[in-house]
């Protein structure tokens, strides 16, 4: 019987290489729980939404508005909407002759590329240009389409933090790279190492790859570490010496949780630096609608920002974009709203400014809750979460858990995690899925579920964690 | 600047003149990315420190990036385009400057840039859904109409949370794919499963994701119509595989012959190519023909016997203007031959882009697929979770294109009436640039039986063809720039679709608004007329 071309044995490698664990085993498996009508928490995935976060109301105002604009010819529209979400509706209906229902320009709406480069020159002080900026459906499909357009054959290596966000790795996969992976260091709170890192470069190197890129997530993912500028300056050097492109997502800059390290950007240390570096390291920045206090990831608005990339290259890579014709109009409002919100005397001010502060002051107190909680439980150590969203204890398991793991024919963490999943209904990412050093374990949780829930989300790990200790380690040795 | 455009016309012009040697086309300029100014170090200078940067081509330029990005090429928004953007900006600046007032965009499938209204009723919807704090206060039913408020509710109680900002599931909303897929079952008449759909972002994300999972090198193949809409070459080119070309018949109204698939076949295999999988577009892009029952019959038995996966491109489903013709899924086909679930694999794309909604912006769409295994499910569900999902509000679209109003809802008669007032509109539209373009001396047309295109055949003078080598273009890109700078008109020449070799077309749409037909024909004839006075052998 002859090969069917579907069968699984004759699809492209590339497909089966690819992991991503964020919705993977642990999340089908506590989805098959939830139908069985378990509750589940899960904190699998930033997806705050799906967690109780309201959405901000300005920004849905606007595009609800953009999506009927009949409405705006409608008497009532004035009891309905505040004048500056209908203001910035037909703002933005002017920048698009079809409506939401036009393909855009390949590259985005231009007049909201312009309010992304105006934004980016308000945060950094130097101005950028419009033109090198595409908007993009979510910010993955940015990063997938930048690490396309580098990636030649399986000799070519991306540098990417371990542990990273798995869109990196399974892009990687998918598109015949290699992953060349440098540590950071959880005891000196996720730090990069350089010495390490130029050891990792060299041996990489010595086994045939050329090293293309390296991706740094700033704040980290699922680490939440902020770099410092100095941590920075050390990277765009290190890029710079060794001809890499450098790939900074950032798409958590608006969720910072501590004061010492405020968010800085790539782009910004690099042209503080000044040239030469400023004129000729290649840069592309990733931002999103998903993060922050927005949290609208079910919209996929996101966009990317190139640096000193040669107008060639620019050209193929918008003829790929232009390719899937243009990416969603309504995410690119979102988009312009998230990078220029209401200001102080715009009717929607108050409200705007509020909502957002809750998220972000609920979020920052979050994260010290649960690192705090984490740290409170017997063989768990976690580092602050200083910004993003996610928490990544280090959880010291027992030689015996390890064994019984093994003997379930399961990774120790996915082990701890399916226990963890089917004892308390929390869902979370095993730490292998974003990569850890041999022999240390972690998972991966989000910060996200409602406030209000966490004292008794808390507890309940702590309660599983304690008598799973006590259960493959004996009792505590006080 | 679209070299690529430029490159691919360089080569058909070589391949039909027989060794004729051509000059490189001119490149329209593309603006330079500006250099940024130099800053004032900062404090921050770490002169001291930094060395300068290893030696070598920069890490991402034209040298060193992804050869299978240089080989994919997309003429819809290609070389023409631009030029034509670049007129544009010369008209806002000085608009006494060109032989026209406008430029008009007939090259590419964007009706709602071209005056097309939306549907209202699913405009209502997805506007609720957008701020569905709307749905709780009394004054929103003086806004919106009732059953638009209903839908909105019964949406958004599908969606978990109710939170239409969160990322779904990764195949998109349960809820949401089982109304498409009994929207499928009710146009079918057989049963469809909302496990077997993948939510997209357009249907274009779909079709890569196949291209990816199917080819794994250049000895893949895929057999794709010639013409054919270029997404398919350059998601092929993209993915390292090879095109394998299959010739519609001009003649026969672009009529699909499986002995033409089977030769090609053959061909294919003889050189080591494996072919992997038959792409059919039908409603046909840019060809318009409307496939009939029992040449899909054919064509599935085809793909069965020979072991081929079956990618439907059915995007047009709902744009059909000949009463002798209609749409028929190739499920259904598949079904009614009494295949089943099993015995076929199956890929059939659909979007809200097209139709009588021209949703594009939105970008919402979805690939039904039977006849695999679990496993392959597996990679498939795997390969779009690294994306997490397709745009909720797409989904939703979807979902409404699918299951829209019936009789007895309050929206029914004035959806029917926007529904109907399109549909017809596109088929006097049809009609009236098919009988102009037959009219033209040099020009013959086949009927547009579907889909929004028309890919009229010029016939050229060969001094027509001499000018056109003379400046280093393929004569359908030199007679697509004579008309778009004597009229404004834009149109994407037969090249960037594939067309017999030593033939030539030009792909226009049918979509500029109703009002504006009757001019641009006639300044079209105007055009046409000088142009073969001019070259007339």
């Amino acid at each position: 019987m002859a090969r069917k071309p579907l069968d699984y044995e004759e699809l492209n490698e590339n497909v089966k290489k690819v992991r991503y664990a964020v919705r993977g085993e642990l999340y089908l498996r506590a989805s098959e729980l939830q139908k069985e009508g378990k509750k589940i928490i899960f904190t699998n995935v930033g997806n705050p939404h799906a967690l109780g976060q309201k959405p901000l109301t300005f920004g849905r105002q606007v595009v609800a508005l953009c999506q009927a604009p009949f409405l705006l010819d409608d008497p009532h529209v004035g009891l309905m909407f505040p004048a500056d979400a209908i203001a910035r509706a037909k703002h933005y209906l002017a920048m698009t002759p079809g409506g939401l229902g036009a393909y855009s320009d390949s590259r985005g709406i231009p007049g909201i590329r312009k309010e992304v480069a105006d934004f980016i020159h308000k945060r950094d002080g130097y101005p950028t240009d419009p033109e090198l900026i595409y908007l993009t459906d979510g910010a993955s499909q940015g990063v997938m389409q930048i690490l396309n357009t580098i990636i030649r054959n399986e000799r070519d290596g991306i540098l990417v933090p371990v542990p990273q966000y798995p869109l990196y790795s399974a892009s990687i996969s998918l598109y015949g790279g290699s992953l060349v992976p440098y540590y950071l260091e959880e005891e000196a709170n996720w730090s990069l190492d350089f010495v390490n890192i130029r050891q990792t470069v060299a041996e990489a190197r010595s086994k045939g790859i050329t090293v293309r890129a390296m991706v740094i997530i700033n704040p980290g993912n699922p680490t939440g570490q902020c770099l410092s500028e100095a941590n920075i300056k050390e990277v765009l050097q290190f890029c710079y010496h060794e001809n890499l492109v450098l790939l900074a997502d950032e798409v958590y800059q608006q969720n910072i949780f501590q004061d010492e390290r405020p968010f800085i950007s790539a782009r910004k240390v690099m042209f503080d630096m000044g040239p030469p570096l400023s004129r000729e390291l290649q840069l592309v920045s990733f931002h999103t609608v998903s993060k922050g206090n927005w949290g609208e990831c079910g919209q996929r608005g996101g966009y990317f920002e190139m640096t000193n990339l040669p107008p060639k290259t620019v050209d193929e890579i918008y003829k790929v974009a232009s390719i899937s014709l243009s990416p969603n109009v309504p995410g690119q409002i979102f988009m312009g709203v998230m990078i220029n919100p209401p200001k102080p005397g715009d009717v929607s001010y108050p409200k705007f400014t509020a909502e957002s502060k809750y998220v972000h002051e609920s979020l920052r107190r979050r994260a010290r809750m649960m690192t705090d909680g984490f740290n409170s439980c017997r063989n768990v150590v976690c580092n602050f979460t200083e910004g993003a969203m996610y928490s990544f204890p280090q959880i010291r398991l027992p030689p015996r858990a390890i064994e019984a793991a093994k003997r379930a024919g399961k990774a120790p963490d996915v082990f701890y995690c399916l226990k963890l999943l089917e004892a308390t209904g929390i869902s979370t990412v095993p730490g292998s899925g974003f990569g850890q050093k041999e022999g240390v374990f972690h998972l991966r949780t989000t910060i996200l579920p409602a406030e209000e829930d966490f004292p008794a989300i808390m507890s309940s790990f702590k309660k599983f964690n304690d008598s799973f200790m006590e259960q493959y380690e004996g009792y505590s040795r006080m | 600047m679209r070299r690529f455009a430029a490159d691919r016309a360089r080569r058909a012009v070589a391949a039909s003149l027989r060794g004729a040697a051509s000059r490189s086309a001119a490149p329209s300029p593309h603006p330079p990315a500006p250099r940024h100014p130099a800053y004032p170090v900062g404090a921050a200078a770490m002169a001291a420190a930094m060395s300068t940067a290893a030696a070598g081509a920069p890490p991402v330029s034209l040298d060193t990036i992804n050869p299978k990005v240089l080989k994919c090429e997309y003429a819809v928004r290609g070389e023409i385009v631009t030029h034509a953007q670049n007129l544009q900006q010369e008209l806002q600046k000085n608009p006494e400057s060109l032989p026209f007032d406008e430029i008009l965009y007939c090259n590419i499938g964007n009706p709602q840039s071209l005056g097309q209204q939306p549907v209202t009723y699913f405009r209502e919807v997805l506007s609720l859904c957008d701020h569905p704090a709307l749905l709780d206060k009394s004054e929103t039913h003086a806004l919106y109409s009732s059953d638009a408020i209903e839908r909105a509710w019964q949406i958004i109680e599908k969606i978990p949370g109710r939170a239409t900002g969160a990322y779904s599931h990764s195949q998109g909303v349960k809820g949401l794919r089982d109304e498409i897929a009994a929207g499928i079952a009710t146009r079918d008449g057989f049963h469809a499963s909302g496990d077997n759909i993948f939510l997209t972002d357009g249907a274009s994300p779909a079709v890569h994701m196949m291209m990816q999972l199917l080819i794994s090198s250049e000895k893949d193949g895929i057999l794709c119509p010639i013409p054919q809409y270029p997404l398919y070459s350059a998601s092929i080119a993209l993915h390292g595989g090879s095109l394998v070309p299959y010739f519609l018949d001009e003649e026969a109204g672009w009529g699909l012959e499986v002995d033409e698939l089977k030769k090609q076949l053959e061909e294919a295999r003889s050189k080591g190519i494996t072919v992997r999988a038959l792409v059919v577009i039908n409603p046909g892009n840019p060809t318009g023909q409307v496939l009939a029952e029992e040449n899909q019959k054919k064509i599935v038995e085809f793909c069965k016997n020979d072991g081929l996966v079956l990618l439907a491109d059915e995007v047009y489903q709902e744009n059909i203007y000949v009463e002798d013709k209609q749409f028929h899924s190739f499920k259904k086909i598949a079904r009614s031959l009494g295949y089943t679930d099993d015995d076929l694999p199956l890929v059939s794309f659909q979007s809200v882009s097209k139709g009588y909604y021209g949703e594009c912006g939105k970008r919402g769409g979805y690939m039904e697929i039977t006849g695999f295994s679990p496993e392959v499910r597996e990679q498939i569900y795997k390969v779009a979770s690294i994306n997490l999902c397709s745009n909720v509000s797409g989904q939703i679209l979807a979902s409404l294109v699918m299951n829209p109003p019936k009789a007895g809802d309050e929206s029914f008669e004035s959806f029917m009436l926007e529904r109907d007032d399109i549909l017809s509109s596109l088929a006097r539209r049809a009609k009236a640039l098919e009988e102009a373009f037959n009219s033209l001396e040099g020009i013959t047309c086949n009927k547009a039986e579907g889909a929004m295109y028309l890919f009229p055949r010029l016939h050229l003078p060969q001094k027509a063809i001499g000018a056109a080598q003379a400046a280093g273009t393929a004569p359908d890109a030199y007679y697509a720039k004579r008309l778009l700078e004597a009229t404004g008109i834009v149109v994407v020449p037969g090249s960037g679709f594939g067309q017999v070799p030593g033939t030539w077309h030009f792909r226009c749409t049918i979509l500029p608004q109703e009002d504006k037909i009757p001019a641009i024909i006639s300044r079209f004839k105007e055009f046409h007329e000088k142009f073969m006075d001019e070259f007339r052998d």
